[in-house]
């Protein structure tokens, strides 16, 4: 009976879809609507995540050795460093290297190259340029040169670490990053939560229409379950035929806006962020449609059948 | 079968809608309940279909009381009573067909009865060619006629009718008591209000007459006194 029952539900449910046609409009409509907004909200969290590890990308901590400094204990620091579980990635910079890049950021500046080629020894150092998971974690880094200073304060391998002049920096961007992440949150939960009343107000008012209907149900002897079953099947494809819609249609809208926005967003292409995530998405926007369709149907045709 | 007994009903604008109402009904009779718009005749009803629940006093069914069940306890009973209304009530969007069907489905029938049954009381109700119609293609007497299929297509214990006639013309109105005459006479109890005279002289049977939320006259030989 109950295999009857669920069968006879679902096909009510789709009848209802089909036969109510103006009133299944609307609803997909504003239910396409919402999932619109809940797509937008997944594109920016994307596009500000990736801004945000663009920008901790470009932030890095250089120590600069002491032309002194012998090249094995610059290697022992750096495997030191790397054992630390704040650090992403450390690359090294031998003296050779770091007068090559040296020569190549002056080719142009004759002055400067023929002063270098009058020394007899190269006057750079070498050095770490450290990359930290997360620019919080500077400050950890920083602790740890100074623990690990030789004996008697005397440092013997490290000239200096930019450390404090790029700290400003860090903090700031420590600052945004926080309060980006917290504002796309809030606005990502503001425009949801908005979007779903407006859509459960629309199905009520589309469950509002059906009230004699599911009054005179109530008489026949037909049990809440039975009548609202049907309902809440509609409200899910409510969900479901929007989801297809805005599926579809964001395939040309992220065609045509990705290569046009990538510029301002450190090169992320939308189209291809959404191609390459569409099972992800697919999930998300189909689930959430069935989802806000189904709930705002059972809470809207729960208020008529309170009445016993 | 049914019993009312002393019934009241005080809404909460103080308006006294049933004054102490003891009815009693036995089965396979035919009852019209009379009386003037407000005179308590459509709440008694909703009474007896749970739908209201009184200020005062008990309404059984067989020996139920209907105002002291579970609600899964409610629908049952009301599968026991068909139930028509003065403005058809039948669900706009299904056919004919699925309108008197989902009387059985709601009552847990399986798809064979329903195949067998619906056109069986279509054909009672002489609408087998317009199984596939939808409500808003009928006339006011043919909606009618669904509506009692609706009700009787359960083989109630009673058939409940608020003003069935209301709507209707004179011609429809004699081919609906009719109907109702003969379900009456295959055994079924019903209940009827109107303020339809002609309608109470052709049922001839017992007519109970309300004025004020009381009952004033209780005839057993079909008379209409106002």
């Amino acid at each position: 009976m109950i295999w009857i029952n669920f069968k006879r539900i679902v096909h009510s449910g789709f009848t209802n879809f089909w036969r109510n046609g103006i009133v299944s409009l609307s609803a997909v409509l504003i239910m396409f609507i919402t999932l619109f907004i809940i797509a937008i909200s997944l594109f920016s969290s994307a596009l500000l995540k990736h801004t945000l590890s663009s920008l901790q990308d470009k932030v890095d901590v250089n120590i600069n050795m002491l032309t002194s400094a012998n090249e094995q204990d610059v290697l022992n620091l750096k495997t030191a460093l790397e054992k630390l579980p704040e650090v992403e990635k450390i690359e090294y910079v031998s003296r050779e290297q770091a007068l090559n890049n040296y020569r190549e950021r002056h080719k142009d500046d004759e002055r400067i190259l023929s002063a270098l080629d009058e020394l007899d020894e190269n006057p750079l150092g070498a050095a770490l340029n450290i990359r930290a998971k997360d620019p919080k974690y500077y400050d950890n880094i920083q602790v740890f040169l100074n623990q690990n200073q030789p004996a008697g304060g005397q440092n013997t391998i490290i000239e200096n670490v930019n450390f404090a002049q790029k700290k400003q920096a860090i903090d700031r961007l420590n600052t945004i990053i926080d309060a980006g992440q917290q504002f796309g949150i809030v606005i990502t939960i503001i425009f949801v939560l908005l979007s779903i009343l407006i859509t459960l107000n629309t199905i009520r008012l589309a469950i509002f229409i059906s009230k004699e209907e599911i009054h005179l149900m109530n008489m026949v002897g037909a049990d809440h379950g039975y009548i609202s079953g049907p309902f809440v099947v509609t409200g899910a494809l409510y969900g479901i035929v929007s989801a297809i819609f805005v599926l579809i249609l964001l395939y040309p809208i992220t065609y045509f806006i990705g290569p046009r926005i990538a510029p301002v967003f450190f090169d992320m292409n939308l189209f291809s962020y959404y191609v390459e995530n569409f099972g992800h998405m697919f999930l998300i926007i189909f689930f959430s449609g069935i989802f806000i369709g189904a709930i705002s149907s059972f809470l809207a045709i729960n208020r008529y059948l309170k009445v016993k | 079968m049914i019993y009312f007994d002393k019934v009241s009903k005080t809404y909460d604008d103080d308006t006294q809608a049933l004054r102490s109402v003891s009815l009693k009904i036995e089965p396979h009779e035919f009852v019209s309940i009379v009386g003037h718009s407000g005179a308590g005749k459509t709440t008694l009803i909703k009474m007896l279909l749970a739908e209201e629940f009184p200020t005062d006093g008990s309404v059984f069914f067989e020996s139920i009381d209907v105002h002291n069940l579970k609600k899964s306890e409610t629908s049952k009973l009301r599968r026991r009573i068909g139930t028509i209304f003065q403005d058809f009530r039948l669900l706009p969007n299904k056919t004919v067909y699925e309108n008197i069907a989902f009387a059985m489905e709601a009552a847990g029938r399986t798809d064979e009865d329903i195949a067998e049954d619906v056109p069986y009381v279509l054909e009672l109700v002489d609408l087998t060619h317009k199984a596939y119609s939808f409500p808003r293609e009928l006339s006011g007497g043919e909606k009618q006629r669904v509506a009692i299929a609706r009700a009787i297509v359960n083989r109630p214990d009673l058939i409940v009718a608020d003003e069935p006639t209301g709507n209707l013309d004179p011609i429809n109105t004699y081919d609906i008591v009719q109907i109702f005459k003969k379900i009456n006479d295959l055994g079924t109890t019903v209940i009827l209000t109107t303020h339809n005279r002609g309608v109470v002289e052709e049922i001839g049977s017992r007519v109970v007459t309300m004025e004020n939320g009381q009952i004033i006259r209780d005839d057993q030989s079909g008379k209409y006194v106002l």
